[in-house]
């Protein structure tokens, strides 16, 4: 069994469906790409993985880890292994970034019935995987995600990552907004977490941060509809001749 | 018969018993303000500046007065351990409105501070041994004659806390008064306090009000403040009382040159409460701090009233008032800040913030500004929102539980207030009260034995 097994998945915002039957299986190791033009429904499947109350699901199941997904609220669902990198991190005045995120990991230790971590532990965990997206010290005494630039707040996703140390990642647009070099630090930290224990969704428009993580299976999204599925040569294809082609096959154009 | 004609029976009756053991400088208004009193009756909803807050409905109650004022049995140093640690503070209670005097405690205190030149201590004593002292002040602050909750309390006042902090005396640790209702009956207490702070001298005082469960207790307080130039004054508030407790605080404040006073204002948890806070800047370069917050639940009331008068130029005011309303408690903030005429040069900025976290809860919001010169800096803000939903998505998103992830963002929005007390042992101390509160855990602020039990 897969670790995530979608079945035509539909999901509507408001009165608007945007997911219209989508199927899609991810095993453990694997890095899946899913691509597609804009307003395809590509966030909206993030958001609807994640439980965004902004969306309903109207048909269809998930499974993760062979759990009822769609049952679960948001926070059990990060518990059980999930983790969304934002497209847009959101910044919390107030609350700071130690905190969120001692909150954060204690709270999924203590779903998983182990004990929190002891102010040292904690200390020493979040000091080597910043160093590992080389996030600046002081952001840590800053409020959650507050006055940090696009770069810093991406790299602050991926720290995130490597503390919650999640099964599946959905990693939203992550490279947008991001100069080459944050681009690089922020691979190097997804790839640094790849495991054989682990998947990841990247979603993309371009090819650019998949030169840096490499997918396994590359998805097209078209529609509210996984249309096309092939290996990592379909990024190039798709980099080359754009999205007009899939559309004609589709009858579309 | 109205609820205002029992009170004015009462003082015709006792009016002589009253001003024969208090002293000359406190008597000198009595009459006066009753008759102020007498002529407008308690403040209802079609006043002006009590458009969300009823008091007299809230003296309709039947209360005991204590207007001989027997001291209770109680010693409130062995019931009571404020346990906001390290804060190393010269302490005294106002049990009801009586202020305390029966430990050897406050006897110590009291020559500590009289080594530093400072006098303090029970208001109707101060009266009679230093005359000069209070009548220089009393009531010149104070607006009985326009508020009449404090003409009643002019009337029938007779003790409370007085400090006097002399010229260029900075004093060693914070005062701190706390005020205390426990009795065995429904009770009101009418108490009077009196602080001035000389030239270039400099307080800290800290005043809590807390009240015991047993019985209804209204309390009408009001405290008179004078700074003068280069004198500094930070005043914190904090009321952590019961749901049978009607609280009516009224605060004036004078403000010479180039003074500077903080004033943070935190109801943590009450019952019904009024408070006012009225400032006058009459020397140039005088700075003003008001801060406030305030946690509502159940169906708390909570207003705050503030006025701020710049009459004079070059003085500078910040004003930041927050709420956070739960279930159908219900908040009001009305602030005002006058520019007077020829106040070129002033810099005043208000702003309140609120949170109603569910439908139920109300709050109503009256910022205002009034000036009259043209060469000034001033802003005034208010908004009624609830808590960011992206960002409780967010923390819900990494695994923390919504009602958590809640918690946080009310201690978010908290947090600039809290920011603003600067005795450090207090700030952290209020930190964790404020968490605490919010996580609705049952607590007191203090290892009380019997207050607040």
């Amino acid at each position: 069994m897969g670790l995530l097994e979608i079945r035509n998945l539909h999901a509507n915002i408001g009165d608007k469906e945007i997911l219209k039957g989508v199927d899609l299986t991810i095993n453990s190791g694997e890095v899946h790409a899913i691509m597609g033009p804009n307003g395809s429904g590509k966030s909206t499947l993030s958001a609807v993985l994640t439980g965004n109350p902004a969306y309903t699901v109207t048909e269809g199941s998930v499974l993760f880890n062979g759990k009822n997904l769609l049952e679960m609220a948001p926070e059990d669902r990060a518990r059980e292994g999930m983790f969304l990198s934002f497209q847009y991190p959101v910044e919390i005045p107030g609350v700071s970034m130690v905190n969120f995120i001692r909150t954060a990991v204690n709270e999924k230790r203590k779903y998983l019935g182990q004990p929190a971590l002891s102010a040292t532990e904690f200390l020493k965990m979040m000091r080597e995987r910043k160093d590992l997206v080389e996030l600046d010290n002081k952001l840590a005494n800053r409020s959650v995600n507050e006055g940090f630039s696009g770069g810093e707040k991406k790299r602050n996703e991926i720290f995130q990552m490597a503390m919650l140390e999640p099964k599946l990642s959905i990693l939203d647009e992550t490279d947008s907004g991001l100069d080459i070099d944050a681009l690089r630090i922020v691979a190097k930290g997804v790839n640094h977490l790849r495991s054989s224990e682990n998947a990841s969704i990247v979603i993309t428009h371009y090819q650019r941060l998949l030169d840096y993580i490499v997918p396994d299976v590359v998805h097209v999204l078209y529609k509210g509809r996984i249309v096309k599925t092939a290996g990592r040569e379909l990024v190039a294809e798709l980099e080359e001749k754009g999205y007009d082609w899939i559309k004609r096959e589709l009858g579309d154009l | 018969m109205s609820v205002e004609q029992s009170y004015i029976d009462i003082y015709n009756q006792m009016a002589d018993k009253v001003k024969a053991q208090s002293s000359a400088p406190l008597n000198a208004l009595r009459d006066d303000a009753m008759k102020a009193f007498a002529e407008r009756g308690f403040p209802t909803k079609r006043w002006e500046d009590f458009q969300r807050t009823d008091l007299k409905e809230r003296y309709a109650t039947n209360y005991g007065i204590n207007l001989t004022q027997f001291n209770i049995d109680f010693n409130p140093y062995s019931a009571f351990k404020c346990d906001v640690q390290a804060i190393k503070s010269h302490l005294f209670f106002v049990v009801n409105d009586v202020f305390y005097c029966g430990d050897k405690k406050v006897d110590d205190e009291i020559a500590a501070l009289a080594k530093q030149g400072i006098v303090a201590g029970s208001l109707r004593k101060v009266a009679k041994e230093h005359p000069e002292l209070v009548e220089k002040y009393y009531g010149k602050a104070a607006k009985w004659d326009v508020d009449t909750t404090v003409a009643f309390n002019t009337a029938f006042a007779q003790d409370g806390f007085f400090i006097y902090v002399p010229k260029n005396v900075e004093i060693d640790s914070p005062i701190q008064i706390i005020n205390v209702m426990n009795a065995d009956l429904d009770l009101m207490a009418t108490s009077r306090n009196l602080v001035v702070v000389e030239e270039g001298a400099k307080l800290q005082l800290l005043v809590c009000g807390h009240a015991s469960k047993k019985f209804n207790y209204l309390c009408n307080r009001v405290t008179e403040v004078f700074v003068n130039n280069y004198g500094t004054l930070e005043m914190y508030k904090l009321e952590d009382s019961q749901d049978c407790m009607t609280n009516i605080g009224s605060l004036f404040i004078q403000q010479q040159a180039d003074s500077n006073v903080l004033v943070n204002e935190i109801t943590l948890k009450n019952g019904f409460t009024r408070n006012n806070i009225d400032v006058a800047l009459l020397g140039e370069h005088a700075e003003l701090s008001m801060c406030g917050m305030a946690i509502g639940d159940g169906n708390k009331h909570i207003d705050n009233h503030t006025f701020v008068d710049h009459k004079v130029g070059h003085c500078k005011t910040t004003e930041l008032y927050k709420y956070i309303l739960n279930d159908e408690s219900v908040g009001s903030f009305d602030g005002k800040i006058l520019v007077n005429k020829g106040s070129q040069k002033t810099e005043a900025y208000q702003n309140n913030r609120n949170i109603v976290v569910t439908p139920t809860a109300k709050m109503y919001t009256k910022p205002h500004l009034e000036i009259y010169a043209d060469d000034v800096k001033c802003s005034h803000g208010a908004a009624v929102g609830q808590l960011d939903k992206d960002a409780l998505f967010y923390m819900q998103s990494r695994g923390i539980p919504e009602a958590e992830a809640r918690m946080l963002l009310m201690v978010a929005f908290a947090n600039d207030v809290i920011e603003n007390i600067k005795i450090e042992a207090l700030r952290t101390r209020m930190h964790m009260l404020v968490e605490r509160r919010f996580r609705g855990e049952t607590y007191t602020c203090g290892a009380c034995t019997d207050i607040c039990k």
